[in-house]
């Protein structure tokens, strides 16, 4: 603490959002000063601030590596993983920092994000047969491939960036959204999945892929490469020809 | 009806915006810079452009993208509208009022360019 | 607990530069079935004769007009360069086994741009 203190001439000012409900019905903005070094991102900032300057404040973080996906918040408006989100990089200006949009607040910096677990649950994220093989079958093979096919949009760290940045889900709340999309789609592409005709049931209504016009910032601020926004509209071309198809073929609608 | 068939109203879209992605550009500075401005006082002479659309494959293709890019527009502008002023509620009507205005216009188009 | 929403406002593209530009896109959409308003027009106008024809090209002379075409070639132009950048997200291309990458259907599609381009001018200015 002490060599911290000698260190630390230059200051940098952070203005967080504070929302304490059960002392205030509308959030107001909290203006720390703290030391400037180099080589903090934000959440190491937010952490001086929760040991040495105020305990109360409210947030979400785990690995500090951009792995678990836990510390997202807006960074001067912008959509980031706190923890790889260096404060050089706007240093000397002051930054404000605010949970992520479009979701609830539920204290400080800490979203509500029970809406987006039921959203991942809700477009069947997982492997369906149509009649599971018998142990003795031995596993569902695959070749490098056809493990290609999906292998970007299984990379997802559910940070929620990409809903953050979507203004189709702040407006359309019902929207399944960026993440649940590619996450359906990344089975839709896998070669041992055979659920593909019950999840584009799902996704091929208003709330799901045919709200999405493209904005494009659900890839542009997505931390692991997913593609969320490619996702959503590979799946609007599959509805699209499949519906094609069943126009065309009628009698092959098996 | 719009948010079952929303797979046609958007490969009628895609459709729309690759024609006009491809060949807008060209067209409007064709018959819309070129042509009034002068230049190319030949290539523009009434006998000229009338022998050109008289073409069937001219007549398509000119059919193909003014209608197409209607349907674009058509789909473009709804979504614009219910979600950049945030009329949610109004959605359905705004949906049917673009796409009757596009099926207007191919009947328009189909009819000026059958009477080429 | 109560949490605290925070609902997205009516001019929500104009807060930010992307959302914005995003907007503008999807606006190109109204300048370029206006101008095929105007072709259609020039089309109807082309079938009711040489003096029609003369008449209409006069008017779309006019400042306003070239003004306006102006607008729809900027606004055009602008339509193909987002189109042909975001059409790799839709189409994904595989070439043995292995996906072809982004930036060659986005060169693939300014190319076959350019041909279309040129095999359309040079079919309507030969003479």
């Amino acid at each position: 603490m002490m060599a911290e203190q000698t260190v630390a001439e230059r200051t940098i000012t952070l203005e967080v959002f504070r929302y304490r409900p059960e002392q205030e019905s509308e959030p107001t903005f909290q203006t720390y000063e703290i030391p400037y070094r180099e080589d903090w991102v934000v959440l190491d900032a937010l952490n001086y601030i929760k040991d040495s300057v105020d305990g109360s404040l409210t947030y979400r973080w785990s690995c500090r590596m951009g792995v678990c996906g836990s510390c997202g918040m807006m960074v001067n408006g912008v959509p980031k993983l706190t923890c790889s989100t260096f404060l050089k990089d706007y240093y000397p200006h002051p930054i404000r920092i605010e949970p992520l949009a479009n979701f609830p607040v539920a204290r400080d910096l800490a979203i509500v994000l029970d809406d987006f677990m039921a959203k991942l649950v809700h477009v069947r994220p997982w492997i369906i047969r149509r009649q599971e093989e018998p142990l003795e079958a031995g596993e569902y093979r695959q070749t490098p491939e056809e493990l290609d096919r999906y292998k970007h949009f299984s990379m997802c760290i559910n940070c929620m960036l990409c809903y953050a940045a979507c203004p189709i889900y702040g407006l359309e709340p019902e929207f399944v959204g960026p993440a649940a999309i590619a996450l359906a789609q990344r089975y839709n592409l896998d070669s041992r999945d055979q659920g593909g005709r019950e999840r584009m049931g799902i996704l091929s209504t208003h709330e799901g892929i045919w709200a999405c016009t493209l904005v494009g910032e659900c890839t542009t601020v997505c931390p692991a490469e997913v593609d969320p926004a490619g996702a959503i509209q590979q799946a609007k071309l599959a509805s699209a020809l499949g519906w094609l198809r069943r126009v065309l073929v009628p009698w092959g609608n098996k | 009806m719009i948010h079952r068939s929303e797979p046609f109203w958007w490969l009628l879209f895609a459709a729309g915006g690759s024609a006009a992605a491809v060949l807008a550009p060209v067209l409007i500075l064709l018959t819309g810079i070129a042509a009034p401005a002068g230049w190319f006082p030949q290539a523009f002479a009434y006998e000229h452009v009338r022998a050109l659309v008289s073409h069937p494959v001219t007549r398509l293709v000119l059919f193909g993208v003014i209608v197409l890019s209607f349907f674009h527009w058509a789909h473009r502008f709804r979504y614009t509208l219910a979600e950049g002023l945030a009329l949610k509620r109004a959605w359905l009507p705004v949906a049917v009022v673009c796409y009757a205005a596009a099926i207007a216009g191919t009947v328009s188009a189909a009819v000026v360019i059958l009477k080429l | 607990m109560r949490a605290y929403s925070r609902p997205t406002e009516f001019n929500w593209w104009l807060t930010n530069r992307t959302y914005f530009f995003f907007v503008v896109r999807e606006l190109t959409s109204v300048l370029i079935a206006a101008y095929m308003v105007f072709l259609l027009v020039l089309l109807r106008r082309l079938a009711a004769g040489p003096e029609a024809y003369a008449a209409y090209l006069r008017f779309l002379g006019s400042p306003g007009m070239l003004l306006f075409h102006l607008a729809a070639l900027a606004a055009a132009l602008y339509h193909s360069i987002t189109w042909f950048r975001l059409a790799p997200m839709a189409i994904t291309l595989r070439v043995r086994g292995r996906r072809v990458p982004g930036a060659t259907v986005v060169a693939a599609n300014y190319a076959a741009w350019l041909v279309v381009s040129l095999v359309v001018a040079w079919i309507v200015l030969r003479s």
